[in-house]
């Protein structure tokens, strides 16, 4: 036992030494989106929220499966239905020095909705919320109504100083003056379009990073990011391009990191118009819009074959969807499998829906959002084809798809008969996707806003709101779970895939893969 | 000379107007900013509100109007992804994208105008066969992919020097570049050569073409006859003759290695305005995009002046008066 002891210790001081040696090692990684700006609340935006993360902290941290953590506050939970109290961590110091405090909460959620010409603004996760100091280290959230999703929303929200961030503009952080944060790193310099330079903050409240320096590179090109790596000019790459994974296995000084994100990819059908703009009957003459009819949006489902996708489009690198979130998220449901591909019963429901013939469609999508977007519009209406609804594919850029997707038709309503979307549950939990695509169209209660299909179904509606008004974690769970199960027996959407995320690093370094696809200097460590 | 420029600048005046119709309505009739910009998890009110915040829930001709207000003071509009100014964004990525066209026009020069000169002195020599033959390449190969290829080359093989970005800036009289650093150079090689490429090929032609026939000509005879050295035949009296065609060509071009650097910048990862534009066209970034147009069309113009100008200075001939009338 005393020989055990003492191994330990010497290998405990080994990997002292070790982290000694290793402590003036700069890290540089090559991003394939840049950041707008380095003002946490300015533009709610993947790579922003990712780079932000380095320099700020959250109340409410999401750890790399997007499961809530402590960050500065160090625990939470409702005090009556309509309060949340936070009690936050103290000793925490912000980078210049000053103590962080309920003061520093308080003007963060004042602050965050209300940046001048934010492009997208935090307001969407405060909105109906207040926030009281109860002393230095307590706070209480407040809202109208009883909201069990406060520490998700909350945990959106980077915190900035009182002295130094809360009065300032956003160029004040771009230049750094305003860039104090409690996060494990330092502002050092943003050049837009260049790099961003950071250096390890030594007094930070949670494990030391082991890089002391990092500069982050946005290189949008894939072929010339993977250049870069090759060419040693940079130590990790975020987003490896699919065509080029193989190669890169194949490579000994290379090593790769995957992980699933929180993306599905999903078909989104018409199912509010009698008569559909891009579907015909095989003539070519007016139809009733088929895709009201369940066993008609059945058949498509079990017209794919997911496995194919996953194998030939995505060449391996995705996994099979069967609802909105892939497992170990909350509200996920156990009982929901991979619809099984099964061309022969599709066709068999497409006669007995009326359709022995099946009819005309196009399918529309963009081509420069997701992982390969328009092969697998492509793959999906060969699959359809097959079962006999002949289906044209048309791809654009996301630039012009989605506005015409959302509201491209006369009254603002989408324009397209059948469609390739993603949705990256931002918060962690399916209530994301719950209440924007599949819950009732809905402006007055804010639901339902990226339901293109316009799928409607009260049951599908109540089990959502009730999930919504529910702040027992367990009963929510459940619920959330019944209105996936609801939404997905109804066919309200049809989900292909999960994207898998592909980071590279040089050998000896690793990346802990991430759901919310952010890339963190954190996250890289020695093998 | 003077009522020439005022008039081209008029003239000038007219066209940038014209240009702002065209291309104000060209951008604006393209996609949806707001689904670029809202996140996905924003609400009805939410996307009302961003749609109003941009005034895209104005009239296109009240928008147009509003523009031309703003840009009747300098105001080309906000950027939509970045809040600042767009005029203000364009200048700041200007100068990275100066210097890359100034090293590539410089390469060009350097490296084309000889090359031209001894395949024209010498055409039937195999060098200048094989001058000739790597100039069609030059043109004949897209930016893009010969980009790629330097970077296969020089950073990941062999390793000389870095595959991407924009090295350390030096100050040298009040002016920061990446050219006044070693670091600077070794970056900048690579984006420069492979935007000078397609240049230096042209600048080959276009010298090696005029010495040709410079060298036939009866003034080369004559100089010949009254015993002037080769040298200065050729380096006084036939390149002040070819130079008119090479200064005008390239002085046009420059303007392209502006608008083609877009290429460049995005391969090598250079912060320039081409990739500022790039990147405002992928996310419909519109005031951008406008800003950016309006001042390649003024580029333009002030360079065909300056072109002008010149000519004047190397062909006495050439007197600048009204041309048009």
């Amino acid at each position: 036992m005393k020989k055990m002891t003492k191994a330990t210790v010497a290998a405990a001081s080994i990997l002292a030494l070790g982290a000694g040696a290793v402590a003036a090692e700069k890290l540089t990684i090559g991003l394939a989106s840049e950041p707008t700006a380095m003002d946490p609340h300015f533009h709610n935006l993947g790579p922003n929220n990712a780079m932000t993360l380095h320099i700020f902290d959250r109340l409410v941290d999401q750890n790399e499966k997007q499961q809530l953590v402590p960050g500065l506050a160090v625990s939470w939970k409702p005090i009556d239905d309509l309060t949340w109290e936070f009690k936050l961590r103290e000793g925490v110091k912000f980078h210049d020095g000053s103590d962080f405090t309920a003061d520093d909460v308080v003007c963060t959620v004042e602050r965050a909705p209300n940046v001048p010409n934010s492009p997208s603004s935090f307001g969407t996760y405060l909105k109906g919320k207040s926030v009281e100091k109860v002393d230095d280290y307590t706070v209480h959230f407040k809202t109208a109504e009883p909201y069990p999703l406060m520490a998700n929303d909350i945990s959106t929200i980077r915190i900035i100083s009182d002295e130094v961030g809360c009065g300032a503009a956003t160029e004040d952080f771009n230049s750094g003056v305003a860039a104090v944060g409690t996060g494990p790193f330092k502002f050092v310099s943003y050049t837009p379009g260049a790099s961003i330079v950071m250096e390890r903050n030594d007094a930070y409240w949670g494990e030391a990073p082991i890089w002391s320096e990092v500069e982050f590179r946005p290189i949008s090109s894939g072929p010339s990011r993977v250049a870069a790596l090759l060419a040693g000019d940079i130590d990790m790459i975020a987003s490896v391009p699919t065509t080029d994974i193989t190669t890169l296995a194949a490579n000994d000084e290379i090593q790769l990191s995957q992980g699933v994100s929180n993306r599905v990819i999903y078909l989104h059908m018409d199912q509010f118009r009698e008569d559909s703009p891009f579907i015909t009957a095989n003539d070519g003459s007016d139809i009733k819009n088929p895709l009201m009819d369940v066993r008609v949006r059945k058949a498509i489902s079990m017209a794919i074959s997911r496995d194919a996708i996953v194998d030939r489009v995505m060449e391996g690198v995705a996994l099979p969807a069967g609802q909105l979130l892939p497992e170990g998220f909350f509200g996920v449901s156990d009982n929901l499998e991979v619809v099984a591909y099964d061309p022969d019963g599709a066709k068999a429901l497409l006669a007995e829906a009326g359709y022995p013939d099946g009819f005309q469609m196009t399918i529309h999508g963009p081509n420069d959002r997701y992982i390969n977007d328009a092969k697998i519009a492509e793959a999906v209406a060969q699959m359809l084809t097959r079962v006999g609804i002949r289906t044209a594919v048309e791809t654009m850029p996301r630039s012009v798809y989605f506005g015409r997707a959302s509201r491209g038709a006369e009254g603002d309503l989408p324009e397209f008969s059948f469609i390739l979307v993603g949705w990256g549950a931002g918060s962690g939990e399916a209530s994301s996707p719950l209440k924007s695509l599949i819950h009732t169209f809905d402006t007055d209660k804010g639901f339902g806003s990226a339901n293109r299909g316009r799928y409607s179904n009260a049951e599908t509606d109540a089990l959502i709101e009730e999930a919504l008004r529910t702040v027992d974690d367990a009963k929510r769970q459940e619920l959330l779970a019944a209105a996936t199960e609801s939404a997905i027996e109804n066919v309200a959407i049809i989900p292909t895939h999960f994207q898998v995320n592909t980071w590279a690093a040089r050998k000896g370094l690793r990346y802990t893969p991430r759901t919310d696809e952010y890339t963190l200097a954190i996250g890289v460590t020695k093998d | 000379m003077t009522v020439f420029v005022i008039r081209r600048l008029l003239q000038a005046l007219l066209v940038v107007f014209l240009m702002s119709l065209i291309v104000f309505f060209g951008v604006n009739v393209v996609g949806d900013p707001v689904y670029m910009l809202v996140s996905p998890d924003a609400d009805q009110a939410d996307i009302a509100a961003a749609i109003q915040r941009l005034g895209l829930d104005r009239p296109i001709w009240e928008q147009y109007l509003l523009f031309l207000k703003g840009a009747a003071q300098g105001d080309l509009g906000d950027s939509f992804i970045f809040g600042e100014p767009a005029l203000q964004l364009i200048l700041q990525h200007m100068p990275a994208t100066m210097e890359l066209a100034f090293t590539a026009l410089f390469l060009s020069i350097a490296i084309g105008i000889p090359l031209g000169l001894y395949a024209g002195l010498y055409p039937d020599n195999p060098i200048s066969k094989g001058i000739m033959a790597t100039s069609i390449l030059g043109f004949s190969l897209p930016t893009f992919w010969v980009g790629l290829m330097l970077i296969m080359l020089f950073a990941v093989e062999l390793g000389w020097v870095p595959a991407t970005g924009r090295g350390d800036l030096g100050s040298f009289l009040g002016i920061r570049s990446s050219l006044f650093t070693l670091d600077g150079l070794s970056h900048i090689f690579l984006p420069a050569l492979n935007l000078a490429l397609l240049k230096i090929s042209l600048a080959i032609r276009l010298t090696r073409a005029g010495v040709r026939e410079a060298m036939g000509q009866d003034y080369v005879k004559y100089a010949r006859a009254k015993g002037l050295s080769t040298r200065r035949i050729i380096f006084v009296h036939v390149m002040k003759n070819i130079m008119i065609p090479v200064v005008t060509v390239m002085g046009l071009e420059f303007g392209s290695l502006i608008g083609f650097s877009v290429v460049t910048e995005t391969i090598f990862a250079w912060p320039g305005m081409g990739k500022l534009l790039i990147d405002a066209i992928l996310q419909l970034d519109r005031p951008v995009v406008v800003a950016y147009l309006m001042i390649m069309v003024l580029f333009f113009v002030l360079i065909n002046l300056i072109v002008d100008i010149l000519y004047s200075i190397l062909d006495p001939r050439v007197r600048l008066q009204d041309q048009g009338s």
